[in-house]
């Protein structure tokens, strides 16, 4: 294994240990060891210190994708630097870096290429700086781990060059030479530690919840209950005879439309979060819930339903579905329900502002710096061009999933620090991180497919309702608008598809949650396409592959569709067939598919599934087999195999893999939010369970050896996976299980 | 003032008597490698030995933690080299790495009562921490690995 030696100090417990230091140092609390030495920085992503030592700097979130293990790799392999004398440095939130918008499994895709030439500028440049101190051609210099070498004149260790290097005229990225895949030496290697991984289990590392100031304070808030909801009064003379409790600070109402702004309510500040949680609880405030009181979850299915059978748009249509319908030899009909979902990142939300002067100093776990940069502009007022005042130090985050890039969390500790002129920590309670989400909406949808006399499918309908996303930033928005992940894009070559849409309110926040959509998209179409296997009788994976058929780049753009593909060109990043296929048989051959699919190819009450989809550009199939035992489920085996390109870390993928496999049987047994008068229900782990360790074997990854052009894993290894573990349940039982969660269900 | 020895110093700490230990340790003390997840005693995130057992720092009042001794993750190794933080980055255990103190502090309340657990005897310690990013088959798997080192030192 190859393991990061890691020279960084961290300011843990700064207001004890630390009373040196200076906040205007702007250090990332997650990895306080700026090198402030940079002699040599030809780019803005790495820099070189007199000593030799490189710095590099990781400008996306990490969340436990292993995106600070992974990105500098990319950079250290060009550079030809010796990794244990490389320093990863967390950017501050800033436009020179690109986006820094740590979301929809892209931050490898994009920046592929870009760390890859920010590690060969340099590399080239200290090659030219060795040739001119030696006095020979460029071309007789060789750069290798750290040394430039020379066949007559020796070798120079890169603190030997940096001098020279520095006074170089940066090259332009065009006359750059990449290295090839084979040349990588950290690239695509499966032994490469984490990063973080020793800080993390020596309790080091740091979270947005471990950030300390010298006198700071500890904030808790009382949101409204209901969206939109506003304080009326409040009485905090309780509150203030809790021992350590400072004050209270009330928040502005939630005005329309949500977007990242604050919900409201009044804050609690305190000494310590205990005290502020105990403040909190005797403070007694008169709410005035607002319009969404009028909404329940439970009542609202009928909404859904019926809007369900009504759909207002149709933005995919190929052929003529209703025709084929009218003459079809069979009609297989399915109704399909996903309930709301929680984020339950292990960490909840929490930020610390500082504002010192004209300078407002952050510290969060946020996937979207600058997006919390703008967030804070807003919130405070302050003018465009002071944005650079704003500083975002990103901490590590304790999960992500799409919660951390709404930073409403960091607007409320901005807002807090100004009112009170103190720095101030906000932390979210569980129960704040449950009841106060940006939720994954519930879904409806209908599935049917129209089969010939020879069992041909000829037709595929395929209608989906929910809150939409759209709503979050548009109060109108009453479709889900984008109908890609997992609706529209479905692959197969059928020759008549209808994607249809219905309409409806929405009543609470709606976000994305890790794989959005594709969620109860892919369960719906993967448990139908099991469905149609056994209308035809076919074994559901020749059932599967015959569905997508011939070898093709799928053209998503036609049949009156506009598809994004996730924001790239599908001349770049096609819908290919073939490489579905190819994780499809790869996965089957790797969990003895063919003959467990068989009659009595496992024990009685046993049961195996299988489901395939491409989602951010990647391709990922999955087989589960489970055993059942009257109502009890155990999941016995599960199996990942995936495509996503040049593979920059392959553990790190894997373990994305893993990941999905847990966060998809946690939406399968227990996922469920659900609202009553507006408010929402559950509260805590209890109430919104999550999987555990006994609940889950070993599992199986299968990486494809691929050179195509690398996509992301962190979310296409969630959406086959429910869908996969219902067919197992469905080959076990016999029964359909259409609804999530499985409520009828325990898993052991 | 509450009386503790905390990763072996006798310390004094100016806290109610029921605040939970998690707090004290976290915003007094200033040891934040102890973490929050739920505060009930659901998730094993805040996981400490007090007394030398796996204890569940949330729900764990300052009047109970009076006189005891507790180790948290700071003070369970010197720079991180037991078996088990050994193990949990030989198989790169952690993802966010969020729960994985309270993980690791778990397995070292298991591996104290019972140096070599079989799978189940894991699951059954190990259940009641959460891993939201889904790290638990490789905890498994450490866990095995550590116990192995383990029980090599002892031979
Ligand atoms: S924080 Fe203590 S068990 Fe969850
Ligand atoms: S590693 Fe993220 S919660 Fe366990």
């Amino acid at each position: 294994m190859i393991k990061k030696i890691t020279r960084r100090n961290f300011l843990q417990g700064v207001g004890l240990s630390a009373g040196g230091l200076t906040l205007g140092m702007q250090f990332s609390v997650a990895n306080a060891a700026t090198i402030e030495d940079k002699s040599f920085a030809p780019d803005v992503f790495v820099s070189i210190a007199d000593n030799g030592q490189v710095t590099i700097i990781s400008h996306r979130s990490e969340m436990g994708q292993g995106i600070r293990s992974s990105l500098p790799l990319l950079v250290a392999d060009e550079l030809e630097a010796d990794w244990n004398r490389v320093t990863v440095e967390q950017g501050l939130g800033d436009t020179k870096y690109g986006s820094q918008n740590t979301d929809g499994s892209r931050s490898v895709r994009k920046n592929y290429i870009k760390l890859k030439q920010a590690g060969a500028t340099a590399r080239t440049m200290l090659q030219q700086a060795a040739a001119k101190i030696w006095s020979v051609p460029v071309s007789e210099v060789t750069i290798y781990n750290h040394q430039a070498k020379h066949k007559s004149k020796g070798m120079l260790d890169f603190k030997d060059l940096v001098k020279v290097a520095a006074t170089l005229d940066v090259p332009s990225k065009d006359n750059l030479t990449l290295k090839t895949e084979a040349q990588h030496r950290y690239v695509g290697k499966d032994n490469m530690s984490l990063l973080d991984g020793k800080d993390i289990v020596t309790g080091r590392a740091m979270y947005g919840f471990d950030t300390e100031l010298p006198g700071m304070k500890y904030a808790v808030i009382a949101r409204p209950p209901v969206v939109y909801g506003k304080v009326k009064s409040y009485d905090d003379s309780e509150t203030l005879k809790v021992p350590g409790v400072i004050k209270t600070v009330e928040l502005p109402a939630l005005t329309p439309p949500v977007m990242f702004k604050m919900l409201g309510g009044v804050a609690v500040i305190a000494e310590n979060t205990w005290a502020a949680i105990k403040g909190r609880e005797a403070l007694k405030i008169v709410w005035e819930h607002g319009k969404n009181a009028s909404y329940s979850t439970h009542d609202h299915e009928a909404v859904f339903i019926k809007a369900l059978d009504d759909p207002k748009e149709t933005p995919r249509v190929r052929g003529d579905f209703d025709a084929v319908k009218k003459t079809a030899h069979q009609i297989i009909s399915a109704d399909y329900h996903v309930a709301g979902l929680a984020h339950a990142t292990m960490e909840p939300p929490a930020a610390t502002a500082q504002i010192d002067g004209d300078i407002v100093n952050v510290w969060a776990c946020t996937q979207t710096p600058q997006g919390a940069q703008q967030n804070v502009m807003g919130t405070l007022q302050m003018a465009k061009e002071d944005m650079a005042n704003i500083k975002i130090n990103v901490t590590l985050l304790g999960g992500g999933f799409g919660r951390k890039s709404k930073p409403d969390f960091v607007a409320e500790a901005a807002f807090l620090a100004k009112q009170t002129g103190l720095p101030i920590k906000v932390q979210w309670t569980r129960e704040d991180e449950i009841k106060h989400g940006y939720y994954h909406s519930p879904s409806y949808q209908k599935l049917e497919a129209t089969l010939d006399e020879n069992n041909a499918v000829t037709g595929w309908y395929h209608a989906m309702v929910n809150h939409p996303i759209m709503s979050t930033f548009n109060p109108m928005a009453k479709t889900a608008g984008m109908v890609d992940l997992g609706l529209g894009d479905v692959m197969y070559d059928i020759p008549n598809i209808k994607i249809a849409l219905g309409e409806t309110e929405t009543f609470m926040r709606i976000g994305w949650v890790r794989s959005v959509t594709n969620i109860n998209n892919v369960f719906a179409a993967g448990s139908f396409t099991d469905e149609l296997a056994s209308a035809r009788k076919l074994n559901p994976k020749d059932n599967l592959l015959q569905l997508i058929g011939k070898d093709q780049h799928v053209d998503l753009n036609k049949d009156k569709y506009a598809y994004s593909n996730y924001g790239e060109n599908i001349k770049d990043y096609p819908a290919d067939t073939a490489r579905l296929k190819k994780v499809i048989e790869l996965v089957a051959e790797k969990s003895g598919w063919d003959a467990k699919s068989q009659k009595n190819g496992l024990p009685k009450g046993h049961g195996i599934g299988i489901a395939a989809h491409r989602s951010f550009l990647s391709y990922v199939a999955i087989v589960v087999v489970v055993s059942t035992e009257g109502n009890k489920v155990k999941i016995e085996d599960i199996h990942m195999a995936a495509d996503i390109g040049k593979v920059v870390n392959p553990d790190r993928v894997r373990s994305q893999l893993e990941g999905a496999a847990m966060f998809g049987a946690s939406i399968a047994f227990y996922g469920e939010v659900t609202a009553k008068d507006g408010v929402v229900e559950q509260n805590n782990f209890n109430d919104y369970q999550l999987v555990r360790m006994h609940q889950i074997p070993k599992i199986h990854t299968y990486l494809v050896d691929s050179d195509e052009k690398p996509t992301g894993i962190g979310e296409p290894g969630v959406p086959p996976f429910a869908p996969a573990l219902c067919n197992a349940l469905f080959n076990a039982t016999g029964e359909r299980y259409r609804r999530l969660p499985l409520k009828s269900l325990t898993l052991v | 003032m509450i009386k503790l020895t905390i990763n072996g110093k006798l310390t004094e700490l100016d806290v109610a008597d029921d605040m939970p230990l998690l707090w004290a340790l976290r915003d007094v003390a200033k040891l934040t490698g102890s973490k929050y997840g739920c505060g009930k005693g659901l998730c094993g995130a805040c996981t400490v030995h007090i007394d030398g057992q796996a204890s569940r720092a949330c729900i764990t009042p300052m009047s109970y933690a009076q006189g005891k001794n507790i180790t948290t993750i700071e003070g369970f190794s010197d720079d991180g080299e037991h078996a088990l933080q050994q193990a949990w980055q030989k198989f790169n255990v952690a993802q966010c790495g969020y729960c994985q103190p309270g993980q690791i502090m778990s397995a070292a309340g298991l591996l104290k009562n019972n140096p070599n657990p079989s799978d189940a005897d894991i699951d059954q310690a190990m259940s009641g921490n959460i891993c939201r990013c889904g790290t638990y088959p490789r905890i498994r798997e450490a866990i095995h690995h550590a116990a192995k080192t383990l029980s090599g030192e002892k031979s």
